[in-house]
């Protein structure tokens, strides 16, 4: 480790087609930290996530992670040097069991930590069904398998995208329940939320984007309603934000 | 009891189609692409048990030993080359390439070999045969020839379930851009799946060589690339095993036909294959949406 | 081919700013129009000045740049890739030797053979109309497989071996060939000009519309089914005038040759070659295959082998072909719209929309 920030994003600009999705965004992530980006849909979020794991081109701006620069390299090299991203909505191989999800997550893995028993630990239903067929889970269990199958590569940097989508409130509080246990293991943690309160709740700092540009970033103690609302909506939004902090 | 012989001459054709299919079968299930060039790189590796067996003189059932390893070869680097890019095109642009080819490698044969027609010799097996009872014929060749598609789907079943490689295959199958995500270079897997693809074309056409006689042009006028497809629809695309089932179907609705006149052999089986689409697109064993 | 005009009025409909203007063809289009006239009058008067063997090598010209075209409508405006319409091309031919044998005249079989291919293809495409892609093409393979199967069964007609088709007018064979030849030049032109007059109709822009984005173009109201079929049945009935040419043109007819997937092969490579999704690429392809067949003509094969790489070649690396490389200058046969941004004349356009040129919109 060099000491300083473990991913640094310079100026990332990202294009779909003729469309801009993001516009000369910045951030840096320090090592075990828990990072937070919000903002509306068709914000950029997640296209920043595909951007660092190598899915999404960028037009200009660099990526680096622990001061090597990964911006030209592929997907599945970025794995190997420890960024893994959870997609969203799960993508996972619906036509593998649970335990061969994991293993095809383990199959490129770097050293470390996480093994598919310690999974199975992490999650303690899972290893009983590791034979069922991934599109046969509920939609809560295909996250944590999904979650899982990126812990089993060892990531120093794992990026969750949209955790919380199209799952019930209670799933979704248990899925955030684990967080802490993959920060103790050492991994930084870069996730995309769309319910604030819950991204102002985990998040050592969090970053708003409006339409691919930041319009806000900082610790959660430091921000009030007001101007977080002014940053997810821009200046002239509707009144009425999703649940605030509690 | 005569109708019963028909039945066991045709699943013993059945053999035969299902060991062509099972190539296309693969290279369909996991990237996408239909190989119209099927047909014709079997009567490439047909040629090449030829050569093998004139040039060093080796039994033509070891030939396959060289012929395998040198089609996964030619398989893994035409994938990695032109078809790869090709898909990245569109899958549109696979089926042109893969015609193109088609076309090339049978006009290219008849540049470099005679129109003559040759076979594969294999020596007393080739005519030999048991009998089941008074009316049940069994050649040796045509029993050797099922048992040997048999194994074939049985290794790649194997393979693709018990083993890291084949793990991987279905995965990328499933969700190439997850599979990225886990690690995994999508078109070294695709590369592996279509050097699996053209080992087993190395043994169909080899198999075929025995079976009967080929010259440069059987890939299209004998039809062996739609055999091969209509096996692996009638079964039901994504399964191995349907694949078996689909080639032994074909067989026998074939032979059958053969039985109302010789000429409708051919008719019969590709009549059943287009009522099978009309129908049940989804082929006899499958239940998913297909096409 | 006149230059239409569209006014504002009906574009503001599409979300245009007032003022910009949209318009069918340049005036070069005018000047296209003119030089096909004079180039379709100078063929015409070949047979007055050649031999009856380059009348004949531009029968089979014809014959090939027909096929391609209808090929090209099929794939490239539809984005169904048949590897099958030797099946309507085998029956073109069949149709006219079953008149002939039947006392008509084959000059009057051709028309009748149209109609039929065009029937046919209905049939066909009521069978195939549910698949896609790979299963398409395959599929009409094994319909072309299926016909050469029910040809071959009618020792009346040959069988598998072949057959003369009497009835050719019994005439100095110097007019014969000179008869062949027009009606082949009459057939290729009308059929390119239907070409012409579909891409420019409401179908045209459907098709486009469907290569496209099927879906997309399906919840525009695109009605889809009917576009489709309807180019099916175009292009069966070209490829079975092609056939009634054939078999007009060398009337001994064998099943074997005349279903082949060599002509399916033929069309595609030209077409690829020449430019997929163009009136102009056939053209051009059919030219290409022409030259190097000339050329390498001592050679064997080798022609074929040569043309089918560089069609492979085209199809990954440049797939817009040779006319994709020359159009972004020149538009022979305009069927898109132009987008002219407020005030702008008729004119060399400046930067318009999105580009270099003013965007065209197929």
């Amino acid at each position: 480790m060099t000491g300083g920030p473990l991913l640094e994003v310079r100026d990332l600009t990202v294009h779909h087609g003729q469309l801009r999705a993001l516009y000369e965004v910045s951030l840096s992530v320090g090592v075990g930290e828990t990072y937070a980006m919000i903002g509306a849909n068709g914000a950029g979020k997640s296209t920043l996530l595909r951007a660092i794991a190598g899915l999404d081109r960028p037009t200009s701006g660099s990526i680096t992670l622990d001061g090597v620069d990964v911006t030209k390299l592929r997907p599945e090299r970025r794995v190997a040097s420890g960024i893994v991203l959870v997609p969203e909505g799960r993508r996972l191989f619906s036509s593998l069991t649970v335990a061969e999800n994991l293993k095809v997550g383990a199959s490129y893995a770097r050293k470390g930590p996480w093994t598919i028993s310690r999974v199975y630990e992490l999650f303690d239903w899972m290893r009983d069904r590791r034979g069922q067929r991934a599109d046969q889970l509920s939609g809560g269990e295909q996250q944590a398998v999904a979650i899982g199958r990126a812990l089993v590569a060892n990531p120093r940097l794992l990026l969750l995208d949209e955790l919380s989508l199209g799952l019930a409130p209670a799933v979704v509080r248990r899925i955030y329940g684990i967080l802490p246990e993959l920060l103790a293991t050492g991994v930084t943690v870069l996730l995309v939320e769309q319910d604030v309160s819950q991204a102002l709740a985990v998040a050592a700092r969090v970053h708003c984007l409006l339409e691919g540009r930041t319009t806000l970033e900082g610790e959660p103690a430091g921000l009030t309603p007001a101007s977080i609302e002014a940053a997810y909506f821009g200046l002239a939004g509707p009144a009425g934000l999703p649940q605030e902090r509690p | 009891m005569i109708w019963v012989n028909d039945i066991v001459q045709g699943v013993l054709l059945g053999g035969l189609y299902a060991l062509f299919a099972c190539g296309l079968s693969l290279m369909f299930g996991v990237m996408k692409v239909i190989n119209l060039a099927h047909g014709d790189l079997a009567v490439v590796a047909a040629y090449l048990a030829a050569g093998l067996v004139t040039v060093l003189h080796m039994p033509t059932a070891l030939s396959i030993l060289v012929s395998i390893p040198l089609f996964a070869i030619i398989g893994y680097v035409l994938w990695r080359t032109v078809l790869q890019a090709s898909l990245n095109r569109s899958v549109l642009t696979t089926l042109l390439v893969t015609f193109g080819m088609s076309i090339v490698i049978e006009n290219a044969l008849q540049q470099f070999f005679s129109a003559n027609s040759r076979s594969l010799s294999i020596g007393a097996l080739a005519t030999d045969h048991f009998n089941v009872g008074s009316q049940i014929t069994v050649g040796y060749l045509d029993l050797a020839i099922l048992i040997a598609a048999v194994v074939v789907l049985l290794g790649l079943q194997l393979f693709l379930s018990r083993t890291r490689q084949g793990r991987l295959i279905r995965a990328v199958a499933d969700d190439r851009e997850a599979a990225q995500l886990a690690g995994a270079d999508y078109r070294h897997i695709f590369g592996i799946a279509a050097a699996i693809a053209f080992g087993t074309v190395a043994v169909a056409g080899t198999a075929y060589g025995v079976y009967t006689t080929f010259d440069p042009t059987t890939g299209t006028t004998q039809l062996l690339l739609l055999f091969a497809f209509e096996a692996v629809v009638i079964g039901g695309l994504g399964s191995l095993w349907g694949t078996l089932v689909g080639g032994i179907l074909l067989g026998v609705v074939q032979d059958i036909g053969a039985q109302i006149s010789t000429a409708d052999l051919l008719l019969a089986g590709q009549l059943f294959f287009l009522l099978v689409l009309v129908i049940r697109p989804q082929g006899i064993t499958g239940s998913r949406r297909t096409a | 081919m006149s230059a239409r005009t569209r006014q504002p009025a009906s574009v503001s409909a599409a979300g245009l700013a007032p003022g910009v203007r949209v318009t069918r063809s340049r005036r070069s289009a005018i000047w296209s129009g003119l030089g096909a006239i004079a180039v379709i009058a100078v063929l015409a008067y070949l047979p007055y000045r050649v031999y009856s063997g380059t009348t004949s090598l531009l029968v089979n010209f014809f014959i090939l740049l027909i096929l391609a075209s209808m090929w090209n409508l099929l794939a490239g405006y539809t984005g169904l890739v048949s590897v099958g319409q030797q099946a309507f091309f085998g029956f073109g031919s069949y149709f006219v030797l079953i008149g002939a044998l039947h006392g008509v005249d084959p000059f009057v079989g051709l028309p009748i053979a149209v109609v039929g291919c065009a029937a046919l293809g209905l049939v066909v495409w009521w069978l195939l109309s549910r698949l896609r892609s790979g299963y398409f093409a395959i599929a009409t393979w094994v319909v072309a497989s299926v016909c050469y199967l029910i040809i071959i069964r009618y020792p009346s007609l040959g069988g598998g071996t072949g057959e003369f088709m009497p009835g050719l007018p019994n005439i100095n064979i110097k007019y014969l060939d000179a008869y062949i030849y027009w009606t082949t030049l009459a057939v290729t032109a009308i059929t390119l000009v239907c070409v012409y007059l579909v891409l420019r109709s409401r179908l045209g822009l459907e098709l486009t519309a469907v290569r496209d984005d099927e879906t997309g173009a399906r919840s525009v109201g695109v009605r889809v089914g009917r576009a489709q079929l309807l180019v099916f049945v175009i292009a069966a009935a070209g490829c079975g005038a092609a056939g009634a040419l054939e078999v007009i043109s060398a009337p001994y007819l064998q099943p074997g040759p005349a279903f082949s997937v060599q002509w399916s092969a033929e069309m595609i490579f030209a077409v690829l070659i020449g430019g997929i999704g163009t009136i102009e690429g056939p053209i051009i392809g059919t030219i290409v295959f022409f030259a190097l067949q000339q050329w390498l003509a001592h050679y064997g094969t080798w022609y074929f082998i040569v043309l089918g790489l560089i069609a492979i070649s085209v199809a990954i690396w440049a797939p817009r072909g040779i006319w994709g490389l020359i159009s972004d200058r020149l538009k022979l046969f305009p069927v898109g719209y132009w987008l002219w941004p407020a005030g702008q004349r008729l004119g060399p356009p400046e930067a318009a929309v999105a580009g270099e040129d003013a965007e065209q919109v197929t």
